[in-house]
């Protein structure tokens, strides 16, 4: 497919990164020749220097030909104009746009309609969104719904007391009580796609599927403590905290914001009515401390600066919170350090907005029903999870699983038919119509869903 | 500099010369020369041999070549091609002498089309058409070609973009769809379609089929191996005219094909090297068809001859092709000194041809005046453009880089060749021509003559000049830095 993205910054480059791994025909629009230069040297795309919004730019980058636009600028006002200066060029392209301006949150639905958007996407808020999820559900580190919620695919940290250290996974559910799948382990950075002799250990992050309304049953057999959350700190004030404390305060939790600048704390003051917000550097654990750090439920660190965020949420875990999350912005280079280092969840917006960007693409793609719907990347990118909606070419249908032969590194995690799902096993079949999650890891991507064979 | 994924190119482009001998072995068997089809099976397994230990030793290597890994890699890539393409030459005892082998192939892959021979008749056929089919090969480049069908490799492909830099003329070479492979394959899809073209006008100008199919490389590469030794002058009025207009077409801008084909005609007709290409071409012509009409009634020849030999001339030498269909060794003094303004312009950027390229020239004027009115005006601020675009300094301070070096490679070479005692425009046209892929010069080393007579330093040194031209100096000169192999 072709596809025009405009503005290379963080979103930008992580969308370049992702789909031009995908074989599309990337185009970069942005202003600065040398982040141009820069991208143009990392990947196979091609680079138009120059201001999106103008239709000179935009008829030089081909939009007449080209079948989607994403507009990541950083300012929202830009990628809605050159949405609208695409459209006149060609009014079949499809368009996404980053709107990320809180004060114009609540109508983006209406910006929507009014411009013809396609998908719109805001980084704080997804971030935000997956924040309270992770907050609501303590122990995972990460959770991925699929088909429709009804099966999640859960990341888990195991400590040096889980009962599940030195167990075969072929014996897990006599451990948990509840039909599960470890479908992945990440140990030493390295992810493998577990057999049945795999034994697990300590420090390992396994990744699980398991039926949504089965998650409470897997934490409580776990012995992982689900106590109430109820007093929340977010050190730094940005739009993240802002998403994420209105959420909370709506879920009835205690929010404590704690920002460095005072024109900044005057705002959230005054659009957070419910929230204590409290002027101080977090970098100091005097300031910490005084909001009492020591006895809060959960702890996120939100401060611009990442190599602060970890700092902070260090010394927090050290005085032992139970939930520590901290965002990161630029994650490539230093997941391995970062999974060192035990920090608990790690949540990265431009990772999560391209994710739902690269889902749509896929999902424009799929015109036979054999493409993925829903595609996550877990273990730092390094196995990913693909819904597949099967359609009547699927190979295979109505054969028991341990009758196929598939490609090394591919399983099947779940089947979803006509509303139950069923976490697979040797006697697990699917047929036209079902929702199968794949989860497979290596280089290649699973983008058909007749690849996953032998 | 990571080693590896050279070594790992070098194997893939030596597999890619070994597919194209192919075609050559087959001609050899077809004309029964036995001699030729020994060289080409013993070349065969030495480029084979050697593509298949550099790829088992460089298993693992990771994709991430960067500028400097770009430029050493076409640098060396080029260098082992003229070395192991000469074998066929060597091995089939044709041309008795490596370093003539060496140059005859050098000269062929750079699309030179200067010759070390004085019977290029008496070289065993399926040679000859190797000989011309290097031009092909070399004039849009064999990385290029590599570009065009290796697989996109996983996640960090834009290296690629280095490749083509270092093998592609122009002062800044870009990609014409975002990805490599496909602007690979259409650069190739357009070359192949108009030397097709160049084949059957040929032919249907009644030319036999062998000589229609090397003269047509030698005209795509912008090359100038003919197969007789009469050269393009023995052929038909009619042939020389298609040759003619078929290397004037060879020397535009490839870019501008692609956007042909997507109906872009008014960034075609607006374009400024494409201008200042024609406007050279038809300023070069008139200056020849004046100077050399007394001459030509003299010796009783048409106006028509005149025109013709003038625009014959003209496309040989701007395109760098390198045909000749006259003399031009007699011509006045005027012609001649056209004829070296015509071999350093050269041809456009993004074209097979060489030379320093239209664009350039006109860069370096367009620069020029802009740098004197800055010195009346100091606090002027005046940017350089060219197509209504504004060129950024960087392209500037390249061009410039290239300029001097440009300058200081024929300095060096000039007193080097004149070590061999020939007159002065001998040697000063012979660097000139090599350097910039033209083929003739003036002298000795004219139309009708060769490069026979120098010595092994001197071959050698053009050799180098002629790589350098092709590929436009800088993976050359990296190739000479000691910072290139040092650790530090």
């Amino acid at each position: 497919m072709k596809i025009l993205i405009a503005g290379g910054g963080k979103v930008g480059s992580s969308l370049i990164k992702e789909l031009s791994a995908e074989n599309h025909e990337i185009t970069l629009i942005e202003r600065r020749a040398s982040t141009i230069e820069r991208l143009c040297q990392m990947y196979d795309i091609m680079g138009i220097e120059g201001n999106c919004a103008t239709m000179r730019v935009l008829r030089d980058a081909d939009t007449e030909n080209a079948d989607l636009l994403i507009a990541v600028t950083d300012a929202d006002e830009i990628n809605l104009l050159c949405c609208v200066a695409a459209k006149q060029i060609n009014p079949d392209i499809h368009t996404i746009v980053r709107i990320r301006n809180t004060e114009y949150a609540d109508q983006v639905a209406e910006l929507q309609e009014a411009f013809g958007l396609s998908l719109t996407v805001n980084p704080e808020l997804s971030a935000a969104r997956e924040i309270e999820r992770l907050i609501r559900y303590p122990g995972f580190l990460k959770r991925e719904p699929f088909a429709g919620g009804r099966v999640e695919l859960v990341e888990l940290r195991l400590d040096e007391n889980s009962v599940l250290n030195g167990v075969q996974l072929k014996n897990i559910s006599s451990v948990i009580n509840t039909r599960v799948l470890v479908c992945a382990v990440l140990r030493g950075g390295k992810a493998t796609l577990p057999k049945g002799d795999f034994v697990l250990k300590a420090d390992d992050r396994i990744f699980v599927t398991a039926p949504a309304a089965q998650l409470t049953i897997l934490l409580r057999s776990l012995g992982i403590i689900t106590h109430k959350v109820r007093r929340v700190i977010l050190a730094g004030g940005g739009r993240i905290s802002f998403y994420l404390a209105q959420m909370l305060l709506k879920g009835g939790l205690t929010v404590n914001i704690i920002d460095n600048n005072p024109a900044r704390c005057d705002i959230l003051a005054r659009d957070l009515p419910g929230a204590e917000i409290s002027l101080g550097d977090a970098a100091f654990p005097a300031v910490l401390d005084r909001e009492g750090v020591a006895d809060c439920d959960a702890f996120i660190t939100l401060t611009g600066l990442d190599e602060l965020n970890v700092i902070i949420s260090l010394y927090a875990m050290n005085q032992g919170v139970p939930i520590v999350i901290t965002k990161q912005s630029h994650t490539d280079a230093v997941r391995e350090i970062l999974d060192k280092l035990k920090l608990g969840s790690v949540i990265s917006p431009k990772e999560l907005c391209s994710d739902i960007i690269v889902r749509y693409v896929r999902a424009m793609r799929d015109t036979d029903g054999d493409t993925a719907v829903a595609v996550q990347t877990v273990a730092d990118g390094r196995v990913e999870a693909c819904e597949f909606i099967l359609g009547p070419a699927a190979m295979h249908q109505k054969t028991p699983l341990k009758d196929i032969k598939f490609r090394p590194n591919v399983l099947i995690a779940a089947v979803t038919h006509k509303g139950t799902t069923t976490i697979a096993n040797g006697l697990t079949e699917f047929e036209t119509g079902d929702s199968v999650v794949v989860i497979s890891s290596g280089d290649r991507v699973v983008s058909r869903f007749n690849d996953i064979f032998a | 500099m990571n080693y590896k994924s050279i070594g790992r190119f070098i194997a893939q482009i030596l597999a890619v010369e070994a597919l194209f001998l192919l075609p050559a072995l087959v001609l050899s068997l077809v004309y029964k020369e036995p001699a030729a089809t020994r060289a080409y099976l013993m070349t065969l397994a030495i480029v084979l041999v050697l593509a298949g230990l550099l790829y088992l030793a460089t298993r693992g290597a990771k994709a991430n070549i960067y500028e400097k890994e770009g430029l050493v890699c076409v640098g060396l890539s080029w260098i082992l091609m003229s070395i192991t393409g000469s074998l066929p030459f060597f091995l089939s005892k044709e041309i008795p002498s490596l370093v003539d082998a060496v140059f005859e192939t050098a000269s062929g892959f750079t699309t030179t089309g200067s010759s070390i021979l004085t019977n290029i008749e008496a070289l065993d056929k399926s040679l000859l058409y190797w000989r011309s089919f290097t031009h092909w090969l070399g004039g849009m480049g064999v990385l290029v070609f590599l570009l065009a069908i290796i697989p996109g490799s996983e996640g960090h492909s834009g290296f690629t973009l280095h490749l083509l830099r270092a093998e592609s003329p122009g002062p800044s070479v870009g990609k014409l769809v975002p990805q490599m492979r496909k602007t690979a394959r259409i650069l190739y899809l357009i070359y192949i379609a108009i030397t097709a073209l160049d084949i059957l006008f040929l032919l249907f100008g009644g030319m036999p089929v062998f000589d229609a199919f090397c003269i047509a490389f030698g005209t795509a590469g912008t090359g100038g191996f003919a197969v007789t030794n009469a050269g393009l002058g023995g052929y038909s009025p009619y042939i020389q005219v298609v040759t003619t207009v078929f290397m004037l077409l060879f020397g535009v801008n490839f870019s501008l094909y692609y956007l042909l084909l997507r109906k872009d005609f008014k960034s075609v007709r607006k374009d400024q090297e494409l201008r200042f290409y024609l406007l050279t071409v038809l300023g070069a012509a008139v200056i020849f068809i004046i100077s050399i009409f007394p001459m030509y009634r003299e010796a009783g020849k048409t106006a028509g001859d005149v025109v013709r030999d003038s625009f014959f001339q003209v496309g040989a030498i701007i395109t760098t092709t390198g045909f000749a269909t006259a003399d031009f060794n007699l011509w006045p003094t005027i012609a001649k000194a056209v004829i070296i303004f015509l071999t350093i312009i050269g041809a456009s950027a993004g074209s097979t041809g060489g030379g320093m390229k239209c664009a350039r020239a006109l860069l370096t004027g367009k620069t020029l005046s802009r740098n004197v009115r800055c010195m009346m005006k100091p606090n002027r601020v005046i940017p350089v453009r060219m197509n209504g675009r504004v060129v950024s300094e960087d392209v500037l301070r390249n061009l410039h880089t290239y300029l001097i070096a440009y300058a200081l490679i024929h300095i060096v070479s000039f007193f080097i060749v004149c070590l061999d005692g020939f007159d002065l425009t001998t040697s000063f046209t012979a660097v000139l021509t090599c350097s910039n892929n033209v083929g003739p010069g003036l002298g000795m080393v004219g139309p009708t003559g060769n490069f026979s007579q120098f010595s092994i330093l001197s071959k050698l040194v053009l050799i180098f000049d002629m790589l350098a031209g092709r590929l436009e100096i800088f993976p050359m000169l990296v190739l000479l830095s000691p910072d290139t192999w040092s650790r530090k």
